[in-house]
């Protein structure tokens, strides 16, 4: 461990964002302004165009364009970043698959923000949903202080994995809110990222096509060496999400060791270990959930907090080795997956499908479009489930919180 | 107190645009004090009362931006829709319905960046849509990007040190790419900007009107330019009425041109030409 000063600023999520790109030394920033994601952006520009930080920022006409140009940059080797919210990464929709099947390190802030219509520009997490199934690596965060040590960690994961990797954090619930955020010295952050290595640089001395149109089979190239054909590309792109796990873990633990913080690698847990019921989220909501446990606890209910770090890929085996002792589950999604249910809901009910264990899970609906979620909500939820289950009520239907319907 | 007393023109006018507001709801709006985005909706307003056009028979189309809360302030058919695709809404309004008054409020940013394909192509087919860009020279909302018409040397809160890009020219970029009917005046010029508005809003055809109007929220104070009048001013100062002959006039650079900036009513108009069409075939049919 280093023994250089680190020191403690008082910052916006969107300033930890910032602050956490200069540290990488990113090299290409583009971005288009969309609330509550614009101030990454504008700090950016400014401790570019003030020298602070070597790099080239990019004012394009769109989102679409922001993506295109961090997917050109990267492609040809740099470290690249930019942020965006809701329809911003719905409009980027076409080249977030694309950086995704062009195994791209590229990182991704992401201030979360209800989708239109109609619309709204507060918070929920139906935009990271919407995109989950694009190939990136999803991480959420609970603090300024996760957010920025996590944007450190993802360009190791990106840079290790090559999968793009979207850190996102509650618009306004983060992204406008200060806390203080120890930002270490930039020796140590040189330390624990190295300069980006690309692997699959463009050199003049070297051409080659890069994503070429792939047919269904694997044929031979001009040189006569087989090529995979687009679902070996995707077997690929799959088997590398699956053992992103380690690499997420590894690097969390390696972030913890260097600079005294790790956040739990792929999912986390407070009071746990003994919980009958465990109050299961993603984001900022774990900490009003951590309130929650806390006042369950005092009026005797053994409850835990299941917190969700990375969406995708999706922590099953961790998931299931948490959730083993527990009674019931109840899972608070800030999303919806209309015609279904909650999408980290559905997602763990099939993880624990065939597990040998089985505790009851039951869905929420919650805060959608900036609904504000009060921990009385939770232990409402989570003393309405614990009745149930001990009632023998398995299942039930997703239920929307402070839905005034 | 005493209360201010009107002039009975300026009674009677602000009550015309109190007709047409949308009563008792979305108030206080978003703008900030002293934004020209009032003064277009007031002078929209005044060009569709002469004209006589049933409140209903008007549809209001937006995108994303502060120009664009405009429709929800208005009593008229208004769809409030997403960043850039005001013209492409538009376009399937007027198709279904050509017999409705379309018009799209529109800002620089909006307009000329994320939704500059769509401008061009709207020109190009010189559909009956009347398109008024109110140019701030900043995006507004997101608070005081650099946008497309910010011009070079501007400061802004992602060019904090100067603006190195080129501005559109966004009359002439409506010119090239075949609009029919291109005005351009200020939010200074009310009483030009109910003229144009009214003629663009009568033509046959894609017309566009530009109204440069002042962010000096933003823009005006990045660029230390002062407040909403000092900002108003420049327009006065600026303007050159009649004095130009072309978009482009070599002296004045400088100088705001402004007026009636290119008038064609001999090209067809889209959806006229779509009719033509399907008359002949229902004909060859018969």
């Amino acid at each position: 461990m280093t023994t250089t000063k680190h020191k403690v600023h008082v910052l916006t999520g969107n300033e930890a964002v910032a602050t956490a790109a200069k540290l990488c030394r990113v090299q290409v920033v583009a971005a288009y302004p969309i609330t509550p994601q614009s101030s990454v952006v504008e700090t950016l520009s400014k401790i570019i165009e003030q020298g602070e930080l070597k790099a080239e920022f990019v004012t394009v006409e769109s989102e679409h364009s922001a993506l295109a140009v961090c997917i050109a940059a990267s492609t040809v080797g740099a470290r690249v970043f930019t942020a965006t919210s809701a329809n911003g990464l719905a409009y980027m929709c076409e080249q977030v698959h694309w950086a995704a099947g062009a195994r791209l390190p590229i990182v991704m802030g992401l201030a979360n923000r209800a989708m239109a219509a109609p619309w709204s520009v507060l918070n929920d997490q139906q935009d990271s949903m919407t995109m989950r199934d694009a190939g990136w690596i999803q991480i959420f965060c609970r603090n300024n202080q996760e957010i920025f040590d996590t944007f450190v960690q993802a360009f190791k994961i990106a840079e290790t994995v090559h999968v793009p990797v979207m850190v996102c954090y509650d618009g306004y619930i983060l992204s406008h809110t200060v806390m203080p955020v120890e930002i270490p010295a930039q020796e140590s952050v040189d330390a624990f990222l190295p300069p980006y290595k690309p692997h699959t640089i463009l050199d003049p001395a070297h051409p080659r096509n890069l994503n070429p149109v792939t047919l269904a089979d694997p044929r031979r190239n001009g040189d006569g060496e087989l090529c995979h054909g687009y679902m070996e590309l995707r077997y690929l792109h799959q088997e590398a999400l699956l053992n992103a796990p380690a690499v997420i873990t590894a690097v969390d633990q390696e972030y913890g060791k260097a600079f005294g913080r790790s956040w739990g690698g792929m999912a986390w847990g407070y009071q746990a270990e003994d919980a009958e019921i465990l109050l299961m989220a993603a984001g900022s909501l774990c900490m009003e959930a951590s309130v929650a446990v806390d006042r369950l606890r005092q009026e005797g209910i053994k409850a835990g907090v299941l917190g969700l770090r990375v969406y995708r890929p999706f922590p099953k085996k961790e998931l299931i080795e948490a959730t083993k002792n527990a009674k019931v589950v109840a899972v608070f999604d800030k999303s919806m997956s209309y015609g279904n249910e909650g999408p980290i809901c559905a997602d763990l009910k099939a993880a624990l499908y065939g597990s040998g264990s089985a505790p009851i899970v039951h869905g929420y609906i919650t805060g959608l479009g900036g609904r504000d979620v009060k921990y009385r909500h939770l232990m409402d939820a989570a003393k309405t489930s614990l009745t149930a289950a001990n009632n023998g009520i398995s299942t039930k239907a997703s239920e929307w919180i402070n839905c005034q319907i | 107190m005493t209360p201010a007393v009107k002039s009975s023109a300026a009674v009677q006018q602000s009550d015309v645009v109190l007709r047409y507001l949308r009563p008792h709801k979305k108030f206080p709006n978003l703008w900030c004090p002293g934004c020209g985005n009032g003064i277009v909706m007031s002078s929209l307003v005044r060009a569709i009362d002469k004209l006589g056009l049933a409140k209903d028979n008007v549809v209001l189309v937006s995108g994303i931006g502060c120009s664009s809360r405009m429709p929800v302030y208005l009593d008229f058919q208004a769809l409030h829709t997403t960043h850039g695709r005001a013209l492409a809404f538009a376009t399937g309004v007027k198709f279904a319905r050509p017999d409705l008054k379309v018009v799209v409020i529109t800002g620089d940013g909006d307009c000329l960046s994320i939704g500059g394909n769509h401008l061009i192509h709207a020109c190009r087919r010189n559909i009956d849509i009347t398109t008024i860009l109110i140019n701030n020279y900043i995006y507004g909302m997101t608070g005081g990007q650099i946008s497309p018409t910010t011009p070079s040397g501007s400061v802004s809160t992602t060019t904090p040190y100067g603006n190195m890009e080129k501005q559109f020219e966004a009359c002439e970029l409506a010119k090239g790419a075949g609009a029919t009917f291109i005005a351009r005046t200020t939010v200074y010029h009310t009483s030009q900007m109910d003229r144009m508005i009214t003629e663009a809003i009568q033509h046959r055809g894609f017309s566009f009107v530009e109204v440069l109007s002042n962010c000096h929220t933003y823009y005006g104070r990045l660029n230390r330019l002062g407040q909403a009048t000092a900002l108003l001013r420049m327009f006065q100062e600026k303007a050159a009425r009649g004095k130009a002959k072309s978009i482009i006039d070599e002296e004045s650079k400088d100088m705001i041109v402004t007026g009636v900036l290119h008038r064609d009513d001999e090209k067809t108009e889209l959806c006229d030409e779509y009719q033509k069409l399907l008359d002949s075939l229902s004909k060859g049919k018969a």
